[in-house]
């Protein structure tokens, strides 16, 4: 008698010679994103008095190559909230249908919605009369918390979004929100955000304008735009994987405006012949 | 030689087990890439216990590398009030280390907290809970919360109580405890100045015949000034630490909230 279940009702190795057990067994282990493919660069974004300004360029490299040039990242949700993706395109265009798709739940258990504010068309700005929260929608704040469990869910199951993500909106007290969201669920809030590059190159920018949330709370939105696109620039400058044409959203109490053609003004590459220590130059 | 020992001499190919089957075609060792779950976000936490309250104390700096994420990044929190502010809590909960695991941490202690309190009527004591936290982190032995703890209270004599622990749960009772990444640098400032350790009474003799200092429980005020110390110790010498400085002092009639300012740089 063989006491091990496993097995049980097999053909005998004595008989049929060692058991083929392979097919019980993929070749390879369940392959999930195990590093982003095609990505886009840094998402910026910071608060001002009556909102949030979020931008990120219109490129998808696929390593060093700049693939695809007209790739929208930042996504209006509900009227009321901006997500900008940075990170793998794919996962972002999972996420995108999955925030679809809840938009459109969210909108139908909201008495008196009308379809048209699930899916604002690009470059449209949304009827004035809604609010952040109105009928109890989900606001930017509840968004985040949304994302950031889906994302820790996803590395708990060693299956990560490769993407850090900006949530722009209000929140319940309808406050201007920005927060933050990363592949391993590391979600924090701060008045200017950046991911990758825009870390290091535009967040020290955006930084001198809004130190604190007072400092926010002060800001124009005309002060704030003019902060974001000339960090934008700085990136295209410095960052290889940038683009000069980029998305920029403005969120308010009166809805999501994004523009998604915008493109760089006034660029002076003046700088670079000054550039010494790298580069082609001999001397 | 385990086929040797095979319940069944006649099968001394491959058992049958199906861990031990040939894996055809699987990758020669490990892959090139792999997710990597955690990261270290940084930042310190710091509680001592007293006589009739205790302390908790963290900065509020979030980073990853050498990029500072957030200056206000909360790593201290109420545990196991009725609602979602946690106004009438008693329990103090601090974590450090990798942020998203700690909030998770500190989700489902509080929930558990809560349902405790649905269930029994009561609100759970600091000992109840302590257990139950080491509980929760030797449930993910094996994919651990990479988060260190710090859980501070009242006991049902009304004495400071601090517990501390490791990622996997791993816990005591003690008078203080530093934890994070700035730890190392704060213990031993904490030894000497709360437990008076390696202080003796002057002239009171040579090697063994030294005496030792009186040991005694510090008040309140001595202790938030022992604190805002030890992190501005800390902030000048780690560059995961600094921005503001979060206390909660835990005392029979609540959690007082304190913040106070650290360098930025």
């Amino acid at each position: 008698m063989d006491h091990r279940p496993q097995a049980w009702g097999r053909p005998r190795d004595d008989v049929y010679g060692p058991y083929d057990a392979s097919y019980l067994h993929t070749s390879m282990p369940k392959t999930a994103t195990q590093s982003p493919i095609v990505t886009g660069t840094s998402v910026i974004a910071i608060k001002f008095k009556d909102g949030v300004v979020m931008a990120a360029d219109n490129l998808a490299s696929y390593g060093s190559l700049a693939r695809f040039t007209d790739v929208k990242r930042l996504r209006p949700f509900l009227s009321t909230s901006v997500v900008g993706f940075g990170g793998d395109v794919s996962d972002m265009q999972f996420l995108d249908r999955h925030l679809t798709e809840l938009a459109i739940d969210e909108a139908y258990e909201a008495e008196g919605c009308s379809a048209g504010d699930v899916s604002s068309s690009p470059s449209s700005t949304s009827s004035s009369d809604s609010s952040p929260n109105k009928n109890g929608q989900l606001n930017a704040s509840n968004l985040h918390k949304y994302l950031t469990k889906l994302m820790y869910r996803r590395r708990n199951s060693f299956d990560p979004l490769w993407n850090q993500i900006l949530v722009a909106g209000f929140d319940s007290a309808s406050q201007p929100f920005l927060a933050s969201v990363d592949l391993r669920g590391t979600a924090f809030t701060s008045p200017s955000l950046a991911t990758g590059y825009g870390a290091m190159l535009a967040q020290p920018i955006m930084r001198k304008y809004a130190a604190t949330e007072e400092d926010a709370a002060r800001l124009t939105r005309e002060e704030a735009v003019k902060v974001v696109r000339e960090c934008m620039k700085v990136l295209f400058y410095r960052d290889a994987r940038s683009l000069d044409r980029f998305s920029l959203a403005v969120v308010t109490k009166d809805g999501v405006e994004i523009s998604e053609d915008e493109v760089l003004e006034e660029q002076s590459w003046a700088f670079a012949e000054r550039i010494r220590g790298y580069g082609t130059q001999t001397v | 030689m385990a086929a040797m020992f095979s319940q069944n001499p006649l099968m001394n190919g491959p058992n049958y087990s199906v861990n031990d089957a040939p894996r055809i075609g699987a990758p020669e060792g490990a892959r090139e890439h792999r997710f990597d779950p955690y990261t270290d976000n940084g930042g310190s936490t710091l509680a001592i216990a007293g006589a009739d309250f205790a302390i908790m104390a963290g900065d509020t700096r979030l980073t990853s590398g050498y990029s500072i994420n957030s200056r206000f990044h909360p790593k201290l929190f109420k545990i196991g009030g009725t609602t979602a502010d946690q106004e009438d809590a008693t329990i103090v909960l601090s974590v450090v280390g990798f942020a998203a695991d700690g909030e998770a941490l500190k989700e489902r202690l509080d929930a558990i907290c809560k349902m405790y309190r649905y269930r029994h009527g009561k609100p759970m004591s600091v000992k109840a809970c302590a257990q139950r936290l080491s509980t929760i982190l030797y449930g993910k032995r094996f994919f651990p919360y990479y988060a260190y703890a710090i859980l501070a209270g009242l006991d049902e004599e009304g004495k400071g109580a601090v517990y501390s622990y490791d990622p996997v749960g791993s816990y005591e009772r003690e008078q203080c405890r530093a934890g994070g990444a700035a730890a190392s640098l704060i213990m031993p400032f904490l030894d000497n100045q709360v437990n008076f350790k390696n202080q003796y009474i002057p002239n009171s003799g040579e090697g063994h015949a030294l005496v030792e200092r009186e040991r005694r429980p510090l008040t309140r005020r001595e202790v938030e000034v022992l604190v805002k110390d030890a992190f501005d110790g800390a902030v000048e010498r780690h560059i995961e630490v600094g921005d503001g400085l979060q206390m909660m002092i835990i005392t029979k009639s609540g959690i007082e909230e304190v913040l106070l300012p650290l360098k930025k740089d």
